[in-house]
């Protein structure tokens, strides 16, 4: 019996410890609260300023100058091209030998008075920089999807090319933007646990300790598996809201609910309404 | 409509120079296609000009290069003295800035065929939101020209409305309200009726004729024959990139004398 006791636990029994499992999901340790508030906050941070590079880039590839067009060109080709990993990696390892020595990235970052982990920094700088290609292709499809009379219109009533973006173009292409970008977002939180191979606590990191010091591989990795879903399924009820709010209703398809969304159940929902068209006799 | 029109924006905004419009000799090219071929124009204070002719003869482009939505390539266009979209310099045109640009259109007011309206404000909104963040006229002065204009273009109950739930001929109403409120010295009208069902196109019509009586300068494109001769004081007649007739639009209409005119005027009358 004890000569193959390997044997006789890999095939004969389903090893699930279900008391360790529970105690690390549930109430989580410090340690992972820690690591979920990273995820969390590094997404947040990084997708901010990869919408903000986005819209830049999308202004920057659109505009009537030819530098810009192509330094906007070059930023959408070289991070899109290449492995966000190997980003990271650049900006992190790699800068302090372009730099001769100067390390952008030390243990302590002192940033708007906030003590922040370079590590972390390094993490969010390559997430934005790389958000902000995909972002720019999103922004740009969002400005082009809105009518050109829109534009004309602002135009001819004296409106200046920052006024005419602010106020009428982006706004309209808000609603078109909307859905990809929380599809982003979703990935964001997702893409944040690349930060473990950099050493940074976020949740996967936190999984990996937990295997290493207790070898319980399927538990700790199932149980922030979980975490990720519930992330991303609170963030699709947010997404949900804010379509709703802004009215995706009004381009044409209903924005889809959360149940719908998860389930697909779809309320059949009544004529949408016509934009810009001329409704026969509807006084 | 018993009210002026032109009473919700203080009269007739006072353009500077008694010539509102002069375009001399303009000339614009589509890539290889020379869609404008040396067109002057001239129209003074208070003068209703409609433009006809075939689609692609020009007319379009033509008023669309008056506010600069189209650049030309040779001539110039001067509204009330200023030259529109460009600097000369040493006898060349060159491009102005777009700070400039924007200044001199808000004197000149356009209605476009397919209305334009900004589908994500309210009618209000659509109205206030140039004179305010363009003009820099207070909230409440934009809103209280707004509401007047409203009345008078007889939408006051519309106000709070999104574009989409209105019809095509009340959108054009407030189309025309939006750029009034800007009290532009020269109006506009591209093909305003174009994009109408026909039981609307007398409504913006009425709204036009008004306008036209209370002495807006007004350059209007349009296949409307009724309009143009009860309201034009001059008809123009555009083919293939040039004016080839104008006059009065009972010369048009009695008496054309181009033969294009005449094969023009049979087609559509």
């Amino acid at each position: 019996m004890d000569l193959l006791p390997f044997l006789a636990t890999t095939n004969t029994s389903f090893q699930f410890d279900v008391d360790w499992f529970i105690h690390f999901i549930f109430p989580p340790s410090p340690v992972l609260l820690g690591g979920l508030a990273i995820t969390i906050y590094v997404s947040i941070i990084a997708q901010a300023a990869g919408v903000l590079l986005g819209v830049l880039s999308a202004l920057a590839g659109m505009s009537r100058n030819r530098v810009l067009r192509s330094i906007s060109g070059v930023y959408v080709w070289v991070f899109r091209g290449t492995p966000l990993l190997v980003q990271l990696f650049i900006v992190y390892f790699g800068t302090p030998y372009l730099l001769g020595g100067i390390d952008l990235f030390p243990n302590h970052v002192g940033l708007f008075g906030i003590d922040i982990r370079g590590a972390i920094l390094a993490g969010i700088v390559a997430f934005s920089v790389n958000e902000g290609a995909y972002m720019s292709e999103i922004v740009r499809a969002g400005i082009l999807s809105i009518d050109p009379g829109q534009t004309e219109a602002a135009k001819s009533l004296g409106m200046t090319y920052r006024l005419t973006m602010s106020r009428i173009v982006l706004p309209q292409a808000l609603r078109v933007i909307v859905p990809p970008l929380g599809n982003e977002f979703n990935n964001m939180l997702k893409t944040t646990s690349l930060l473990s191979v950099i050493a940074v606590g976020e949740l996967f990191r936190v999984a990996q300790a937990a295997n290493s010091a207790s070898f319980k591989t399927f538990e700790a990795y199932f149980g922030v598996a979980l975490y990720y879903l519930a992330l991303t399924t609170i963030w699709s009820a947010i997404q949900g809201v804010i379509e709703r709010r802004l009215g995706v209703s009004q381009a044409g398809a209903q924005g889809a609910s959360f149940w719908s969304r998860m389930f697909g159940f779809a309320r059949r929902t009544t004529g949408t309404a016509e934009v810009e068209v001329p409704s026969s006799g509807g006084h | 409509m018993t009210a002026h029109i032109l009473d919700a924006i203080g009269g007739v905004p006072r353009p500077t120079t008694d010539t509102v419009v002069e375009a001399t000799e303009v000339e614009k090219w589509f890539g290889k296609l020379h869609v404008l071929k040396g067109v002057s124009l001239t129209v003074r204070r208070r003068e209703v000009v409609v433009i006809i002719g075939a689609s692609g003869s020009g007319k379009t482009t033509f008023i669309r290069c008056i506010n600069h939505l189209e650049k030309i390539q040779k001539g110039r266009i001067f509204v009330n003295g200023h030259l529109i979209g460009y600097r000369e310099e040493s006898g060349k045109l060159v491009e102005d800035k777009e700070r400039n640009i924007a200044k001199q259109r808000q004197e000149i007011g356009m209605v476009f065929q397919r209305f334009n309206l900004f589908p994500h404000m309210t009618v209000l909104d659509n109205i206030t939101e140039a004179p305010v963040k363009v003009r820099g006229v207070s909230k409440d002065e934009a809103v209280t020209t707004a509401r007047a204009l409203l009345a008078r273009v007889g939408l006051s109950m519309k106000e709070s409305a999104y574009p989409a739930q209105l019809s095509g001929g009340q959108q054009q109403r407030v189309a025309i309200a939006r750029a009034l409120a800007m009290k532009p010295a020269l109006m506009l009208f591209d093909e305003p009726t174009s994009a109408l069902d026909p039981e609307m196109i007398g409504e913006v019509l009425d709204v036009m004729k008004e306008l036209a009586l209370e002495g807006m300068t007004m350059i209007v494109v349009s296949h409307e024959m009724g309009f143009a001769r009860e309201v034009a004081d001059r008809v123009v007649m555009m083919d293939d990139g040039r004016i080839i007739e104008e006059g009065t639009p009972d010369h048009f209409f009695t008496a054309p004398t181009h033969e294009r005119t005449k094969a023009f005027l049979s087609k559509i009358l």
